[in-house]
């Protein structure tokens, strides 16, 4: 039976401040003044017109010492050292990969930073070179680490562990950067019967669960058989709660998709999507967040 | 048209998940994504409406302008489409990117509306051979994000519902030449019957079989895609396949049964939303685009 509902635009509504945590943030927009004290270095996102430093983006004023920059609260990633990024092959060039990671450049994946399958190692050679479009193609998904960062701010990726390298079956969620909370692994087996890459470039990654964890290839055989219904159920039910969490602005991380998640477990995975239920499952998620800080 | 780089094991997921019925968000093969609407949003225009079904945004405004009969039909006014695919929606269409398509969408929706009993073309009539209203259908695409077709043609009827023309009256002189007077009162206007006016159900072929309403990923994974305009009533106007794929008989008419079924949910739902739209009257408070 189909279902169809259309329904009539509702107004957005500002997004009522439940409880400011760790102090008031100070919210510019862009041309508003941050200060008029000319003893401040400007930093990001800022600049200097008649003796006032102006914001020039869009977010929460931060101030370290004498300098103030402005985080901005939608911007493309800024690669950092040490990250888990999720990407996209875009390119395929001698001796590396592009790689689509939501930043303002495409990241680089060296030929060198890359596993070779069985774990070997050792040096490239031509042929490795040429049968480089064996291992990632365009359009294939990677899990990678951030190893440097030019000086153009393109970002150098490499997959040198068994648990980054090409995904297989799943769903990519696209998300903005600054949703994504830096914590210490990024990488999740949720109890609900899925796993998750929260990369910090915003491409969130939800795949079913592998069974056996002694995966020695590190990545490179894709499983091709199809994923049972259940585990689908799963895959599909957490992508439109991050799909929710992301449209009402709650950081994600583990936790936090996990309370939505069960909050969202009386609805039917399709309604997740509709307004009004997607508030209420964010807003007992948000109150379960709450309790559990203190 | 818009489109996403996707691995094959994206893919084949995708194609597993539509096989068992539960596609990527949780729908259903028959399942539409949650769909916006609002009329009268373009306030220079004799009737507008604009439509957001998941990412995909059509804005479609109406102008109602007298104009000459065509020689074949002198009796009748007639429609005019345009669509314009703004850059907005994609990098794609940036310059003359978006024209290719913008062209193939006109003349679906010029093909949806040629059969005779859609819009009562009579009734557009002032003076036959001389003077008729010609509805001038703009259609604007402000995000593409799958699924164009049909939210184009749902945007249109509830544009035409929403259109408001002018009542005219053709008076005589005494030499023979004919005037037209407008009517003063600015609410003096008639509408048009919407009943018959068809809406696209597009069907894409993901595997060994077929969905509706398929997002920018799914018509990745499909090959082939039936395009059916369907009245309410369940009765076709016209049929189109698009796609580098073939389609099987027998699925065609699968595909067929599955559209007119939709379809005429389709228009049951979306009337519905316009009757609640009217009734609403002057208290409803506009969202518009800053909503």
């Amino acid at each position: 039976m189909a279902a169809i509902s259309m329904r009539l635009p509702v107004p957005r509504k500002a997004v009522g401040l439940s409880a400011p945590r760790g102090g008031e943030k100070h919210l510019v927009a862009p041309g508003d003044t941050i200060t008029t004290d000319t003893g401040y270095m400007r930093g990001h996102g800022t600049y200097v017109e008649e003796e006032k430093l102006i914001a020039s983006v869009a977010g929460a004023v931060e101030r370290v010492n004498k300098l103030v920059c402005v985080r901005a609260l939608k911007t493309r990633y800024n690669g950092e050292v040490g990250d888990i990024v999720v990407g996209r092959i875009t390119e395929v060039q001698q001796k590396r990969w592009k790689v689509e990671t939501n930043s303002r450049l495409d990241s680089v994946l060296l030929l060198s930073s890359m596993n070779l399958p069985g774990g070997e190692l050792r040096r490239r050679s031509a042929e490795d070179e040429l049968a480089m479009r064996d291992y990632l193609q365009e359009g294939d998904l990677i899990s990678a680490e951030v190893q440097s960062v030019f000086s153009d701010g393109a970002v150098s990726l490499h997959t040198r562990s068994l648990k980054y390298g090409k995904l297989g079956q799943g769903v990519l969620v696209q998300v903005s950067p600054s949703l994504v909370k830096r914590q210490k692994t990024h990488f999740h087996d949720l109890p609900c019967g899925a796993s998750v890459i929260l990369g910090n470039n915003g491409f969130i990654w939800i795949y079913p669960t592998p069974e056996q964890k002694d995966e020695e290839a590190g990545g490179f055989t894709t499983n091709l058989e199809p994923v049972p219904l259940s585990d689908r159920e799963v895959i599909s039910r957490l992508r439109n709660c991050i799909v929710a969490l992301v449209t009402q602005n709650l950081m994600l991380f583990d936790t936090s998709i996990l309370y939505c998640y069960e909050a969202s477990l009386p609805h039917q995975i399709k309604d997740i999507l509709k307004p009004e239920v997607m508030e209420e499952i964010v807003l007992e998620t948000r109150q379960r967040l709450l309790d559990l800080e203190g | 048209m818009a489109s996403v780089v996707l691995s094959e094991a994206e893919k084949l997921y995708i194609v597993h998940g539509v096989q068992e019925d539960l596609r990527v968000d949780g729908r259903g093969c028959e399942d539409y994504r949650c769909a916006e609407v609002e009329t009268d949003v373009v306030s220079n225009t004799s009737g507008s409406a604009r439509v957001k079904l998941g990412h995909t945004d059509i804005l479609v405004g109406v102008k109602a302008e007298m104009g000459t009969p065509k020689l074949e039909k002198p009796d009748e006014g007639y429609l005019e489409f345009f669509v314009d695919c703004s850059a907005n929606a994609t990098p794609e269409f940036e310059g003359r990117g978006g024209e290719e398509l913008g062209t193939e969408i006109a003349n679906t929706l010029y093909r949806v509306f040629s059969s005779e009993s859609c819009v009562d073309l009579k009734s557009l009539c002032i003076n036959p051979r001389e003077h008729c209203w010609v509805l001038y259908v703009d259609v604007l695409l402000l995000e593409c994000g799958g699924n164009l077709f049909d939210a184009i043609s749902i945007a249109v009827k509830a544009a035409l519902f929403n259109t408001r023309i002018p009542k005219v009256r053709v008076l005589e002189d005494e030499e023979g030449s004919k005037e037209i007077e407008l009517s003063d009162d600015p609410y003096d206007c008639i509408r048009l019957n919407v009943d018959d006016v068809p809406c696209i159900v597009t069907l894409s072929k993901i595997g060994y079989r077929h969905v509706v309403d398929a997002t920018l990923q799914e018509e990745a994974c499909s090959l082939a895609s039936l395009l059916i305009s369907v009245t309410s009533k369940g009765a076709l106007t016209s049929m189109k396949k698009v796609g580098k794929g073939s389609l099987d008989p027998e699925s065609i008419f699968e595909m067929m049964e599955m559209g007119k079924r939709v379809g005429k949910s389709l228009h049951i739902a979306l009337q519905k939303i316009l009757d609640e739209e009217e009734s609403l009257g002057t208290s409803r408070q506009k969202v518009g685009f800053l909503g």
